[in-house]
């Protein structure tokens, strides 16, 4: 049961095939199974279970509120959830327990979902591993799968010491490890320099990052207001669009979101591409880029050619100042956005004082992590007065080109770009230390924070699985609010590739009952 | 009825300060540009020289001095700028926080519309050029009361810029006669207010009450165009009359719904300005004016002896009467200003650029709300000199105590007495009253239909105006009696019985022989002091003219 689809459980609730109570508590199961993935910081048990009696008295008297009710969903644990605490993994908000939802919480729940818990992070999304956070890191399920199992180099030492697990990508590394190793069927993850879509390639799954302005904000905390963006994770299309469906609108809390009323979500199956343009960006094959994902990037392309899409190279000039510039934008935003953690009205206060300064200053030093430090330094060094033109300015600048290079393609009549995700498959954890976070993120970020810069939808596909049995996400990229367009030819890609379910039998024992019964194909790319 | 004592803008200083070793003949040439130096020459207001004492260096050294003003005016709406919580004065610590003014994380500011309209509305009347597109950006620093961090403000493009405020100044000792000028309004932008801190020293403790925080200010930068303490004040009494007529803030400055500081600087008049200090807790306009005049003193003061001006903030200690140097906690302060991200630019329509079929709630319409502007101060006060013959400067005083032109208006309703007598009796009688009783114009024991009545009492002759000042005199006394209750209770009424008041003169000429021989030689104060004598016997109630008609008649 918990291997199938949102959809596919929904149906089976409302065929009373199994009730949410029922349901409720074989997540909780694996949850508790699977608890040295590290997915959650925060496990909402009682809550959930709460949710799923009233979702059941709802189904047996025939009022449930819709696909959603009774399904398990997960939530990035930067987004405020009334009642349960949210720390963005941070020291700063441990145990800081916000007294109001995030819109997109209260959506899901005004839905009927059941509130699983808050997944982990790096400290407050800065971070593209799920590695950097106060709870420590995300192990990708993947990790142990039997796919991967097989096809891995052996490294008998690590193994033994269990240290040779991969990282899940980040920053919502929890919510696809969630998500990934079915203990819901749907996680909000955050999106704003590729956050939701990075982790979501590296565990196998859909990472939808809508457009800026059309999923409302109110309640996520910030990382930069101006990119950030609450992304959708799941197993499939179909389910990624019901969430949006739900989630998408004008929020009168969040000035930044579009008036104009949203249509119901509903992603038709495309049998024909012939009409589709797919642009190649060439700035987009780089170096650092791996063979791997390089071919399979290639014969995605192939893909969508020989079923007769219009397929060309396309140029984004400004690509290569894009990491940058996102740097500089990101650091001030930061910088700014950071200020309110003083220990004053919520959050980690030291027990320094001298004065309000000496407490401020404590406060901050104890409660963020080197990471955030570091960026709340560079981004007030370039906002200062003397420094403001030469970077912030300038960095603004550069952003409006980026966003220009992407509208100049899309008026030149491409409907969608195709580009890789991330450069290789996930690493294994030890590796991805050997960089600093900075490092880090300004390699992974690559392809996917120019979106974020330009406010367009994005979504990360599983395409297939490595040689070494990992998977390899390729990224969609749409015009600005032609999300359903974008989902669209995701699903059309996603029925192509038929990408394989993550086979955990055997390596996790106790789950083994968890996913009998379920049909797990393995076919990699049509060609 | 003499004159009426006009009260002064400034009540303290009777002198103004710009021109201060007593060059005040000199034509003025000003550093400022000369929009500025023109203005200010249309008022060659003599001043007193204030410092005889200094010798004047060689060449005949002038000091002029240039004054700036920022003033902070509380937007009067129900909820704060970009949250939901009320907006009160006097409610408990902390009642009034939303989770966004405590600066909850993934909160975000929503504009209210309430505010903006305070803001165009300000801006139209102060004749400012309102912007189609303004921005938000974010000021940073830390302190206990600022919750975010940040505050909001309008730093790269304001709501309104480039207008200007016209106000009165009284000209030198001559209180009754008034100079026009006008100050020139830099920008107007919206931006939110901050929490208060208590500092318990005692304790070593700060306590903080957010009810404040995010609270809507209109910040209003002047040009600096001003030269002295006068100025200042009655710029900033008039700009508290607008904002009051508008209703877009209560500008009460006790209450710090109107925050005032002052940019002050020294120069020689053809040299370059000097270094300036900022003078901050201004919270009268009594302390504004004086606060003002003393720091230019000091500057003087510090020059001449050969000191320097340091770029400073001052405070002013009103017990000391001084400014003070404020506690500089972190030296230069950089802001590191930043666009608010989270907030679209705020745009504003007028009719020709209105899109078709917008609803009339969903966008701000400047030219509607230009046709909705109720009449400024200064047009309700050449109202009152056109309809009532006053004089300006009545109507300055009639404007510039609160309620006191209601008031002014409510007596002219009910009366039949000439407006000047009203206007002798209401700026005189009454308000000499009120300021000996220190009452506002609403705490009046005496209402306007009551002085009405006296007044219509007094218009038809039946009370003496002797009688009528006793009659308002019982008034004041708040015991619920009218007018006429008075009168008759007191016997007041002039007597209109003519046979009666011969007897009472025949009478007195036959108690006082003396006089009345004194009379009728010629002596013309002998007449007088037998009306008196009449007059005390009628108690106060007949007309002095007719008594003596009646006394001459008789000696003849």
């Amino acid at each position: 049961m918990l291997g199938r689809t949102l959809r596919e459980v929904s149906v089976a609730l409302k065929q009373g095939q199994i009730t949410p109570t029922e349901l409720c508590r074989k997540c909780l199961s694996l949850i508790q199974k699977t608890k040295f993935l590290n997915a959650y910081i925060t496990v909402s048990e009682e809550v959930a279970l709460k949710q799923a009696e009233e979702s059941e008295k709802r189904y047996k008297q025939g009022q449930s509120l819709g696909i959603l009710d009774g399904i398990p969903v997960a939530v990035k644990d930067n987004f405020s959830t009334s009642g349960i605490q949210t720390t963005c993994a941070s020291n700063m908000l441990k145990g800081y327990i916000p007294p109001f939802n995030a819109t997109v919480v209260q959506k899901l729940l005004d839905q009927g979902a059941l509130l699983m818990g808050k997944t982990n992070l790096d400290e407050f999304a800065m971070g593209s591993g799920s590695t950097d956070g106060a709870f420590g890191p995300v192990k990708n399920p993947w990790s142990y799968s039997k796919q991967y199992q097989e096809q891995r180099r052996p490294q008998s030492n690590r193994k033994r010491e269990g240290t040779d697990w991969l990282i899940a990508g980040g920053s919502s590394g929890g919510s696809a490890a969630a998500v990934s190793a079915f203990t819901c069927f749907a996680a909000l993850g955050s999106d704003t320099g590729g956050s939701t879509r990075n982790p979501a390639a590296h565990c196998g799954l859909v990472g939808f990052k809508p457009s800026y302005g059309l999923v409302s904000r109110h309640g996520l905390i910030p990382l930069v207001n101006s990119m950030d963006v609450p992304g959708i994770l799941t197993r499939c299309v179909d389910d990624t669009a019901i969430v949006l469906g739900v989630l998408a609108g004008h929020d009168p809390k969040d000035s930044t979101t579009v008036q104009d009323p949203v249509k119901p979500f509903t992603v038709p199956s495309l049998s024909d591409v012939s009409k589709l343009c797919i642009g190649i960006p060439k700035e987009y094959l780089v170096p650092e880029l791996s063979s791997e994902v390089r071919s399979l990037w290639s014969k995605a392309a192939d893909l969508f050619e020989s079923a007769g899409a219009k397929v060309i190279e396309v140029s984004l000039p400004h690509t290569s100042y894009s990491i940058v510039c996102y740097h500089v934008l990101c650091t001030a935003e930061v910088a700014s956005n950071m200020a309110r953690f003083d220990g004053l009205e919520y959050g980690h206060r030291c027990d320094v004082n001298m004065s309000t300064e000496a407490m401020y200053a404590a406060t901050r030093r104890e409660g963020f992590n080197d990471v955030v430090r570091g960026r709340i330094l560079s981004g007030n060094f370039f906002l200062l007065k003397e420094n403001y033109e030469n970077y912030f300015i300038k960095a603004q600048k550069v952003r409006r080109l980026i966003a220009n290079d992407f509208v100049n393609v899309f008026n030149s009549g491409v409907d969608i770009l195709l580009t890789p995700t991330t450069l290789s498959e996930a690493v294994p954890f030890l590796e991805f230390i050997k960089e600093d976070n900075r490092t880090r993120s300004a390699q992974d970020d690559i392809f996917t924070q120019a979106v974020n810069m330009a406010g367009l939808p994005a979504v990360s596909m599983p395409a297939a699985l490595s040689t070494q049995g990992l998977p390899i996400g390729l990224q969609f990229i749409g015009h600005a609010f032609c999300d359903q367009k974008l989902l669209t030819v995701a699903k059309w890609f996603e029925k192509q590739v038929q990408f394989p379910v993550l086979q955990l039998q055997g390596l996790m024992d106790d789950c083994s009952s968890v996913f009998e019964n379920e049909t797990l194909p393995s076919v990699s790319v049509k060609q | 009825m003499a004159a009426p004592m006009l009260r002064r803008v400034g009540l303290g200083r009777l002198w103004g300060f710009a021109w201060v070793d007593g060059g005040s003949g000199h034509r003025r040439g000003s550093p400022n540009g000369s929009t500025s130096s023109r203005r200010r020459e249309q008022s060659s207001v003599a001043q007193q020289p204030l410092h005889t004492a200094q010798k004047p260096r060689k060449g005949g050294h002038k000091w002029a001095a240039v004054v700036g003003l920022e003033i902070h005016a509380q937007i009067s709406s129900n909820s704060k700028l970009f949250s939901g919580s009320q907006v009160s004065f006097m409610a408990p610590p902390n009642s009034l926080v939303s989770f966004f003014d405590a600066s909850l994380p993934g909160t975000l500011p929503v504009l209210n519309r309430r505010c903006v309209e305070a803001a165009v509305m300000t801006g139209l009347a102060l004749n400012c050029h309102i912007n189609k597109k303004s921005l938000f950006d974010r000021k940073h620093y830390f302190y206990s009361d600022l919750p975010a961090g940040y505050q909001i403000t309008q730093q790269r493009l304001p709501i309104a810029a480039n207008g200007s405020l016209t106000y009165g100044v009284f000209m030198g000792n001559k209180q009754s006669r008034m100079a026009t000028k006008t100050v020139r309004i830099r920008q107007i932008q919206l931006e939110q207010d901050s929490g208060k801190s208590l500092h318990d020293d005692l304790r070593s403790q700060t306590l903080i009450d957010l009810n404040r925080a995010g609270v809507g200010l209109l910040e209003v930068v002047l040009e600096p165009d001003l030269c002295c303490g006068e100025e200042a004040a009655a710029v900033i009494k008039e700009l508290q009359l607008i904002l009051q007529a508008l209703g877009t803030s209560q500008a009460n400055m006790a209450e710090g719904q109107l925050r005032v500081d002052a940019n002050i600087s020294v120069h020689h008049p053809g040299e370059p300005l000097g270094v300036r200090t900022e003078v901050k807790n201004l919270n009268s306009i009594r302390f504004l004016a004086k606060a003002i005049d003393h720091e230019i003193q000091r500057q003087i003061n510090e020059l001449e002896s050969g000191g320097e001006i340091l770029n400073e903030t001052r405070s002013f200690d009103c017990k000391l009467g001084c400014t003070v140097p404020m506690r500089d906690k972190e030296g230069k302060q950089d802001y590191r200003f930043m666009p608010e991200p989270n907030l679209p630019p705020l745009v504003l329509y007028d009719s020709a650029s209105l899109p078709a079929g917008t609803e009339s709630q969903q966008v701000i319409n400047i030219d509607q709300i230009r046709d909705a502007l109720p009449e400024l101060p200064s047009a309700t006060r050449e109202r009152l000199v056109r309809r009532y013959g006053m004089l300006p400067e009545h109507s300055f005083t009639l404007l510039n105590e609160v309620g006191l032109l209601q008031f002014f208006q409510n007596v002219m309703k009910e009366t039949r007495a000439e407006p000047k007598k009203v206007t002798s009796w209401v700026l005189n009688t009454l308000l000499g009253y009120l300021k000996h009783h220190n009452l506002a114009v609403s705490e009046s024991p005496v209402t306007s239909s009551a002085l009405a009545e006296l007044l219509d009492l007094l218009d038809s002759k039946a009370i003496s105006s002797a009688a009528a000042k006793q009659v308002f005199e019982e008034l004041w006394k708040g015991e619920a009696k009218s007018a006429a209750q008075v009168v008759s209770e007191k016997q007041l009424e002039l007597m209109q019985d003519r046979e009666a008041l011969e007897q009472l003169c025949q009478s007195t000429m036959e108690g006082h022989p003396q006089v009345v021989t004194d009379m009728k030689s010629g002596n013309p104060r002998a007449i007088n002091k037998l009306i008196g004598l009449v007059r005390k016997a009628t108690l106060n109630r007949a007309d002095p003219a007719e008594i003596k008609d009646i006394l001459e008649r008789l000696s003849s």
